[in-house]
């Protein structure tokens, strides 16, 4: 009846997870009832959960991100705990839990944290920036980010339910194939990230669609500000390398499910191509992390230095080089495979010139400060803090390019402090100054400035305490994933790094805090303007937070940052531009389609992971039907009436005519 | 409203030298595209997806071609004769629901029913084809789990099937959907990605037959 699924499955006898699970299954009893209790399932329900708005979805994504990078970081603080009690003892986790946690860690961290807050920026920020009312398909959108919940509800099963994979974020074969990991620990990372997979697939096939084909008149790509444009490379590598990741778990899958033979160690597998096919997906997707957030920074740093980005074109041209490059280097995370030394020559070349382009962009942002007036606001310092950090991950990713040097230090913790020097520097460091930078457009009103710089500092000097002894460690040749260890000389460096992870800890609690107050705060942090940093492109045009149809009238772009010269041209002549004709909007419908999908998407998942064939039929025939329920609908489209927008605008107007003349009378 | 682009040609620094601006929606200045340009566009980036999707088994398939692991090679079993009447049936199956296009054009609802159905045949001939061929071929002990080769076949082959089965339940749906409520502008457009669909599993297919059973003979 329930497969493999037994009451062994439920890990009694092991205190961590069960506490964990318990404080997670209490904070979501207790969340659920003070909703049912409150009565506020229904708008919820209403506006949220069935919502197609861009603007709701963009925000559920990064909701669900911070989430999840609360449970990535217990695994780390755990994992840096553990490395530094375990010498020569065996710590307090056991190899099979340390395994799991090293696993889920990177996996919730790349998969559910990094990703998932990049697809949120952009859902939320691409149609502003575009001057568009929505993206090109709603519900889709949504089913997209209920798909990605999906998988975050699995991996976060296999805490209380089952095992995890203890094969590391990448499951390498032979070690995940059935006969080295029997149990579901894998078919819980193949589901979810199989299921959360298509959801990012169908996100970027919207945005890639949005982007091209759904633009405010006059907008031509060379209008397009960097982060759209960013934003387009990102997704052109989600629809390119996002197939080959379902296809190569797929083969896993069937090896595991129907004794297939891709990677096994018998019947004529190659687990070698597993590497080059997961590599082929997984060094585009650390691209499709990066360029969003260099697109954050392009924005951040041309707004809070007063000045156009400078060298915008340079800068298209290395984020489409980049684009193109990152589908040409997968083989440099594994040179010591063994293709010689001319196949390794070239990869390690391509490697390196990535940097070309990369540095094209460091040098146009630091020319863009350079006799600008920089305003030290919360998201330049995240900027300011990832140009010093990735410029250093950088160099010793060149280093790592070089073959003979990689032979050493390939799989040490250099390796660890370099991605980790990338990633948090980078991404992690982009996605906080995205949300600090769009936060006050979502909610109107703006983040509490103390506590963020103080989550600033925290962060940016527990990253440095954490990871620098890492590449040291790495130099004396600790490699990474050790549960244990013999060395005396690697201790003192692991309490080291160990008391970093804890320096971030205080900044992930000043950032809890900093929400906190500022909901309190949120009269005085109020952004009534619509425009609260003095923004440059098109999403500052409006209110904070934006209508449901973003733009009454679309904008007419007529050059790079329409917004900053109309501004200019507003203030200087002291007269607001006459009102448009306003007339009645459609916009979408909401749907349910979403979340039901993505529930029998979990059912279906679940009941392959625990072997339950009938639950998964039924899961089948309930996606199937949700999608003809769907495709018979009559009406898409609710219709804002004229009055009513006008209404809305007529209000925005005064009162931005108000503050005009209060401007002009200091003036 | 886009006249402001050549009134102000001056106040944009990065026209790159290309004259004229296009005005057409979706391109250029023309302002968001019609939900029709939308949908094709948004859909024919699917499909590309699917293609890199396939692309990645194909590669698979060719890494591990010869892999037999002592056991039967395609030489041994691929029967061209059934491979090119499945060829025949899915390049028919096209043709078919080319002509409920044009049904559609017409608005006509008995050939429309017609065409899918007869799309629906030659589809679902093709797919039995394919179960008996890879149930025959299990039975004789080739079965996906005999060599990596095989698993490389099942897989490619399997995976091309999966794809005309979706797209019978697909036009199933259609025809129901056209039935019941006519030739509404949002039918047209979901014909439109069917047909783009079914047009794409046969350029698949041109390819599975080429690599996979053309070369595996020789």
């Amino acid at each position: 009846m329930f497969g493999r699924l037994t009451w062994n499955a439920i890990p009694f006898g092991e205190p961590i997870p069960m506490i964990a699970a318990a404080i997670v299954i209490l904070t979501i009893l207790g969340v659920s009832t003070l909703v049912l209790v409150k009565g506020w399932f229904p708008y919820l329900w209403r506006e949220w959960i069935t919502s197609v708005d861009h603007k709701r979805i963009g925000v559920m994504y990064c909701a669900l991100a911070l989430v999840m990078l609360l449970r990535g970081f217990s695994d780390a603080i755990l994992m840096r705990s553990q490395q530094a009690l375990a010498f020569q003892s065996g710590g307090y986790l056991t190899p099979e839990h340390y395994d799991q946690i090293f696993s889920a860690h990177g996996t919730i961290m790349i998969f559910f944290v990094a990703m998932t807050f990049m697809v949120g920026l952009m859902n939320f920020v691409l149609p502003l920036q575009l001057g568009v009312r929505d993206v090109a398909f709603p519900t889709f959108n949504s089913v997209g980010f209920w798909l990605t919940a999906s998988g975050v509800l699995l991996i976060n099963i296999s805490l209380v339910v089952g095992s995890f994979a203890r094969t590391g974020w990448l499951p390498y074969p032979p070690l995940s194939e059935l006969k080295f990991s029997p149990d579901v620990g894998v078919d819980y990372y193949l589901w979810g990230i199989q299921i959360s997979g298509v959801g990012t697939l169908i996100s970027g096939i919207n945005l890639l669609t949005t982007i091209l084909k759904m633009r405010a008149p006059g907008m031509n790509y060379t209008r397009m500000p960097m982060f759209c444009w960013t934003a387009l490379a990102a997704n052109l590598l989600i629809v390119a390398a996002f197939p080959i990741l379902t296809a190569t778990l797929a083969m896993l899958t069937l090896d595991r499910y129907l004794g297939f033979h891709f990677f096994t160690n018998d019947g004529g597998g190659n687990m070698m191509m597993f590497m080059n096919l997961i590599w082929a997906w997984g060094h585009p997707e650390v691209y499709i992390l990066i360029l969003p957030a260099f697109g954050v920074f392009s924005e951040i740093i041309s707004t809070f230095s007063g000045k156009p980005l400078f060298g915008y074109r340079s800068m298209v041209i290395a984020t489409m080089a980049i684009c193109i490059l990152s589908f040409m280097v997968w083989l440099h995370h594994f040179f010591t495979m063994g293709a010689g030394a001319d196949v390794n020559a070239f990869f390690g070349l391509m490697t390196m010139i990535i940097a070309v382009p990369t540095g094209v962009k460091v040098f146009n942002w630091l020319f863009t400060m350079f006799g600008g007036s920089v305003r030290f606001e919360p998201p330049m310092l995240w900027a300011l803090s990832f140009m010093v950090t990735f410029v250093i991950g950088g160099m010793t990713g060149v280093l790592l390019a070089v073959p003979p040097a990689d032979f050493v230090l390939h799989n040490s913790l250099f390796l660890v402090a370099h991605f980790h020097n990338v990633v948090i520097g980078g991404v992690l460091f982009g996605a906080f100054a995205g949300y600090t930078y769009w936060f006050p457009k979502a909610f109107g009103f703006k983040l509490d400035r103390a506590w963020g710089v103080r989550a600033f500092w925290f962060w940016t000097i527990g990253f440095y305490v954490a990871f620098m002894p890492l590449y040291f460690l790495g130099l004396e040749g600790m490699t990474r994933r050790m549960q244990h260890y013999d060395v005396p000389g690697w201790q003192p460096w692991l309490i080291v790094a160990a008391g970093g992870a804890f320096l971030i800890l205080l900044g992930i609690v000043c950032q809890i805090v900093q929400i906190y107050v500022s909901i309190r705060d949120r009269e005085a942090l109020a952004d009534t303007t619509g425009d609260p940093w003095d923004g440059r492109t098109l999403e500052w045009i409006t209110t904070s937070p934006p209508p449901a149809y973003n733009f009454a009238v679309l904008p007419d772009v007529t050059g790079l940052e329409v917004y900053w010269d109309t501004k200019q041209s507003v203030l200087k002549e002291g007269t607001m531009p006459d009102a448009p004709d306003y007339e009645a909007i459609e916009m979408p419908r909401n749907s349910p389609t979403g979340v039901v999908t993505a529930f029998f998407a979990t059912v279906t998942g679940f009941a392959m992971i625990w072997h339950i064939w009938w639950m998964v039929v039924v899961g089948l025939i309930g996606a199937f039907a949700t999608f003809v329920v769907f495709a018979w609908r009559d009406k898409m489209e609710y219709e804002i009436g004229r009055d009513e927008v006008v209404r809305i605008e007529t209000d925005v107007r005064s009162q931005r005519a108000e503050r005009l003349r209060q401007r002009v009378e200091t003036a | 409203m886009t006249d402001a682009v050549s009134e102000a040609p001056g106040r944009d620094p990065y026209r790159i030298g290309r004259g004229e601006e296009s005005k057409a929606p979706g391109r250029g200045s023309g302002g968001p595209a019609s939900k029709r340009i939308v949908v094709g566009f948004g859909f024919w980036v699917f499909l590309l997806s699917d293609i890199v999707m396939f692309s990645a088994i194909f590669a698979a398939f060719a890494v591990l071609r010869n892999a037999t692991d002592g056991g039967p090679t395609g030489k041994e079993l691929f029967d061209l004769q059934n491979v090119a009447v499945e060829t025949m049936l899915l390049l028919l199956s096209s043709f078919t629901c080319g002509l409920a296009g044009l049904a559609l054009a017409k608005k006509s609802q008995l050939w429309f029913q017609a065409a899918m159905a007869a799309t629906f045949v030659l589809g679902a001939a093709f797919l039995t084809l394919e179960v008996i061929e890879f149930a025959s071929m299990t039975m004789a002990g080739a079965g996906p789990s005999r060599s990596a080769f095989l698993s490389a076949f099942f897989m490619l082959v399997g995976c091309h099937g999966i794809h005309v089965f979706c797209g019978l339940l697909w036009l199933l749906t259609s025809m129901a959907q056209v039935w019941f409520k006519g030739f509404t502008p949002s039918m047209g457009r979901r014909y439109l990605c069917f047909s783009l669909f079914w047009h794409a599993l046969d350029i698949i297919w041109v390819a599975v037959f080429t690599v996979v059973y053309l070369l595996g003979v020789i």
